[in-house]
């Protein structure tokens, strides 16, 4: 076997060219694959053991206030593993040459030990000593984006009361994964942070002593959440409970969650793609390989070489190949990976980031590669061992060629030779001529799909902020106001408009079927904040019933007319049947909506509001901006303009980065299939063409016979793409429906330009690579071939 | 090696080689395939090549077709110097003035007889008809058919016609009946004589079977890259006569 051996590494390099596209090909497959799962595995694998050693918990509930001995009879309940009672209070704080205002929210630090759970991670400085009121500790995010560190002081006001803190760690923790501000749902260390303080200084400046108003709780497994929020909503129910929820619904825990979901259906779908180009591609090359080697098969087989060795020869290849694929793919993969967790660890802050390639994935990546690659061969393989020597032995018989259809239908006249050539080619053999369009219209689907992103996450957020929420500034006041509030706003230096709304935490309940999010009263037809309807025009709300937001309607399972559950969570806490009125689309979020007045006609309370939405004149807007945050009723201001900003920060980061790899792997792809597809087409008609050169034909006009018919596969290809990318962004999707946001099935027509220039541009390059081996075509031993 | 009586023939010779030597490296040995051939070629002169394997002679009707360039030595095609052409002028010299006839036909799959004919006259200045140069090689009845529909001897006919659909100045065969068995070959070489004879077109035809030397009017030998003898055939002989 030692001779083959030598043939089958000859023949390797012999095929350079189209292997290394097909090594190409396979890598990036590979590599997406690799880079995937192992970003996937490594944040799984942090996220696990960060939360077992930190002890995050397991249930949550923010409540009004409850002295400290409730929270023994929390301890008390069944299922309940341990219970930590702390204090939580908003603060506005004030960073040094820093002039916007700053959200910040502290949470209570035992006097005594250690957090029983939600433990912090030390990364810097040390723990708070008992008894110093002015110590906290600082959330890294936070720190890093100001360049805080120990000893460095800040200002919170707390309750109105200004306070100058002394940081003296740095720190991290479970529950803060994702440090986005309640309500918020990107990300903005600069304008939000939390901080962590000694429980009795905490107590003093909340008029806590004694009480607590947050309360975490673990579980012991096997015990069902749900039990124990019930009970404990029940126990908490006097003392101003908000509604317990379980770590699922818990925010940074919930973003993380939705990140990972994304990232694991990105590397199941794209290397699947990748991979079955690629063990197209290897098919092809292969077939054509062994019809070149009909004659050395057949003498082999006449030697003595049974079918198997023969099969196994030509497998082993393809293993050579895979393997090398598989190698150069986990390499990049692992490269890519790094980065893309070092991208994850910077916008998830965890501790440390656990990233070892994991064995099983490069198995896994072996096996799946390797497989697709034996599978595409197989056929050929097999055409191969099957062949008779004698019959292989002798040179191939002309092929049968007969007119094509365009000619039968009547255009022969108008085609000269060369074209008839090229239809004829495509015609006579239609399932190879089928594959090549295939792999190039899956090149420029990939395309699509992965510059789909960037179009459509721009068109939702302009759907979002051009025609949904319009304002400048959200207001949020720390209790529900009056209208004499909102006079006060439109009455402000530059304000030019104001809208009212009411926001309440709610339950919403359909049969078995229960979402928590925030019930919104705005105004029948307000100019700012305005709802869009499933074509997205804007619609007003009507005087009575729910709206929903289309997502949402799906997972309660209501549609117009159902009537649902409303638990209110707060305040008297009334639970009240609703009807759906209609169905929103919203993009980002899941809101449910009702008129203002309706809303606290349900919650039998005044004419009040929550916070105001203000339309201003931008010369005005940082004055008013500052001005608001110091008004010591306003809980919070937004601005919207930095929301946006913020969004494309930090989702648009990711996704351009991950655009940036598809369309890079997608370019690839197209270059590999199209430059195999011409060199094949190079090797199969070399004599053919060799004869039309001796006959006198010029090298572009035999070029025009080998590039035509490439260039009417690239052209049929476009629209076959065009469709295949449009499904395969349908698919995403339909598999994107989070909810944090459902990406839009919008894609822009640049994107189908896009796409074909890349696939048009992989054409002509591997056309001007081919050109260059027809004007190096040896006429003379073409001809002498046979003698 | 030439004659004064072919020096005073009219009117004047179609090719005119000088010391014309050709070098193959092959690998680090080097093979001298021609070592100094003169021979002029006249116009509408039907020349025998005849050599065995390995003689020079397919090299020497390369270099005539302009399919290769010698190593050493000057072939002129009228007024036109080869060996200082360009690839771009051979290409130009090939599609003017040069039939090609090969042993393995080499035809396009794709293409009917006709239409393998059409590929040359479409790029023709001054082509004949595809039938017209089909029924000169007796093949009018088969013009639709795809080359694997066609016999060996029918495949090398639509080649010949291919060759000399375009009209051209000279038409060189190498081994046309190489292929064939000697009925089908004669059949060829019949084909090949007629058009030589009613179209004028100077035509050489390279061949190790001495046999078809007698359809000549010349007859060149060569022997390792030399020419070893050249006469004229006294007693021409139809192809229908020959035998092998």
């Amino acid at each position: 076997m030692a001779v083959l051996d030598h043939k089958l590494w000859r023949d390797l390099l012999h095929l350079r060219g189209q292997m290394m596209a097909i090594v190409l090909v396979m890598a990036c497959g590979v590599a997406t694959f690799v880079m995937s799962l192992s970003t996937l595995d490594a944040l799984e694998r942090t996220r696990s053991s960060y939360y077992a050693a930190y002890r995050f918990a397991d249930v949550f509930a923010t409540l009004r206030r409850a002295p400290e001995h409730v929270g023994r009879r929390i301890a008390a309940l069944p299922g309940v593993r341990a219970v930590e009672t702390r204090i939580r209070l908003a603060a506005t704080l004030e960073v040094k040459g820093y002039t916007d205002p700053v959200r910040g929210q502290i949470l209570s630090y035992p006097e005594e030990g250690r957090p029983v759970l939600n433990d912090l991670y030390l990364r810097e400085g040390r723990l708070l000593e008992p008894g110093r009121v002015d110590e906290v500790l600082l959330i890294d995010g936070f720190a890093d984006a100001h360049g805080l560190g120990p000893a460095d002081t800040l200002v919170a006001v707390i309750h109105g009361r200004r306070q100058v803190l002394r940081v003296v760690g740095i720190v991290l923790s479970p529950e803060f994964v994702y440090q986005a501000a309640p309500g918020a749902l990107f990300p903005d260390f600069e304008r939000f942070g939390t901080l962590w303080m000694g429980r009795r200084g905490l107590a003093a400046a909340g008029g806590l002593e004694g009480a607590f108003n947050e309360v975490t709780l673990a579980l012991y497994a096997g015990s069902r959440p749900e039990d124990v929020i019930d009970r404990l909503d029940r126990i908490l129910a006097p003392y101003g409970g908000l509604g317990a929820y379980p770590r699922e619904d818990q925010t940074s825990h919930f973003y993380l969650s939705q990140e990972m979901e994304q990232l694991g259906l990105m590397a199941t779908m794209l290397p699947a793609i990748f991979l079955g180009v690629a063990a197209f591609l290897l098919n092809v090359v292969l077939n054509r390989l062994i019809s070149t080697q009909r004659e050395q098969i057949a003498i082999l087989k006449a030697f003595g070489y049974d079918n198997l060795r023969v099969g196994w020869h030509y497998v082993k290849m393809v293993l050579v190949v895979a393997a090398i694929g598989v190698a150069a793919g986990t390499a990049m993969g692992t490269w890519f990976g790094q980065g893309l967790s070092a991208m994850y660890q910077a916008f998830y802050r965890f501790p440390y980031l656990d990233y070892v390639l994991p064995v099983r994935v490069v198995a896994l990546a072996l096996l799946v590669t390797g497989g697709a690659a034996v599978l595409g061969t197989l056929h050929a393989v097999r055409s191969a061992v099957r062949l008779p020597p004698a019959e292989a032995m002798r040179p191939e018989p002309p092929r049968i060629y007969r007119e094509s259809l365009v000619e039968r239908l009547g255009l022969k006249r108008w085609m000269d030779q060369p074209s008839r050539m090229v239809v004829r080619n495509l015609e006579r053999r239609p399932v190879k001529a089928l594959l090549s369009i295939l792999g190039m219209a899956f090149a420029c689907s990939i395309v699509i799909m992965g510059r789909f992103f960037s179009g459509a996450f721009e068109y939702m957020v302009d759907v979002q902020y051009g025609l949904a929420q319009r304002e400048d500034l959200v207001v949020t006041f720390a209790e529900p106001a009056s209208r004499a509030a909102l006079h006060e706003l439109a009455g402000l230096p530059g304000v030019r408009y104001v809208q009212p709304f009411r926001s309440v935490p709610v339950r919403l309940r359909h049969g078995h079927r229960t979402y928590r999010t925030a019930l919104q009263g705005v105004a029948a037809e307000g100019d700012l904040q305005r709802l869009l309807d499933l074509d997205l025009r804007p619609v007003a709300l009507p005087p009575e019933g729910l709206v929903l937001t289309e997502h949402l309607g799906r997972i309660l399972g209501v549609r117009p007319g159902d009537c649902l559950m409303v638990e209110v969570l707060e305040g008297a806490r009334p639970t009240r049947s609703v009807c759906v009125a209609g169905l929103v689309q919203q993009y980002i979020g899941l809101g449910a909506y009702v008129e203002i007045g309706a809303l606290n006609r349900l919650l039998r309370e005044g004419d009040v509001l929550s916070g105001a939405f203000l339309e201003v004149d931008p010369a005005y807007e940082r004055g008013l901006y500052r001005d608001l945050q110091h008004r010591p009723r306003v809980a919070g201001v937004e601005i919207q303009r930095r929301a946006i900003e913020d969004l494309y920060d930090t989702m648009g980061e990711q996704i351009l980065v991950f655009a940036f790899f598809i369309t890079f792997f997608a370019g690839a792809i197209a270059f590999g299939v199209v430059y195999n597809s011409a060199r094949i087409a190079l090797s199969e008609r070399g004599r053919e063409l060799a004869s039309l050169r001796v006959l006198g034909f010029r090298r572009g006009e035999v070029a025009f016979i080998l590039l035509g018919e490439l260039a009417v596969l690239t052209l049929v290809s476009l629209p076959v793409g065009f469709a295949l990318g449009w499904g395969l962004c349908r698919l995403l999707v339909l598999r994107f429906q989070m909810d944090i946001m459902r990406i839009p099935m919008v894609v822009q027509p640049d994107l189908f330009a896009l796409a074909a220039a890349v696939v048009i541009g992989s054409a002509v390059l591997s056309g001007l690579l081919v050109r260059r081996r027809l004007h190096r075509l040896d006429l003379v031993s073409v001809l002498k071939t046979r003698e | 090696m030439v004659s004064d009586r072919d020096r005073t023939r009219a009117p004047g010779p179609v090719f005119r080689a000088r010391g014309l030597t050709k070098i193959y490296p092959m690998g680090e040995v080097q093979v001298q395939a021609l070592r100094g051939i003169d021979l002029d070629l006249y116009e509408g002169e039907l020349v025998v090549l005849l050599g065995a394997s390995g003689s020079g002679k397919s090299t020497l009707l390369n270099i005539l077709g302009g399919l290769d360039t010698a190593t050493e030595g000057a072939v002129w095609y009228r007024e036109q110097d080869l060996t200082r052409a360009t690839d771009r002028e051979l290409t130009e010299y090939r599609r003017e003035h040069v039939g090609f006839v090969f042993q393995f036909y080499n035809l396009i799959p794709s293409l009917t007889a006709c239409e393998n004919v059409a590929v040359v006259t479409e790029i023709a200045r001054d082509p004949m008809a595809p039938e017209e140069a089909l029924a000169l090689v007796g093949l009018h009845e088969r013009v639709d058919h795809f080359p694997a529909q066609l016999s060996g001897g029918e495949q090398q006919r639509v080649a010949i016609a291919r060759a000399i659909a375009k009209r051209p100045a000279v038409l060189l065969c190498d081994e046309p009946t190489g292929a064939l068995d000697s009925a089908t070959g004669i059949v060829v070489l019949e084909a090949l004589s007629r058009v030589n004879r009613e179209l004028g077109t100077t035509t050489a035809l390279i061949t190790h079977n001495a046999g078809i030397a007698d359809l000549a009017d010349r007859v060149v030998r060569l022997s390792d890259g030399r020419i070893v003898e050249v006469y004229e055939n006294r007693q021409k002989k139809p192809a229908s006569a020959l035998s092998w």
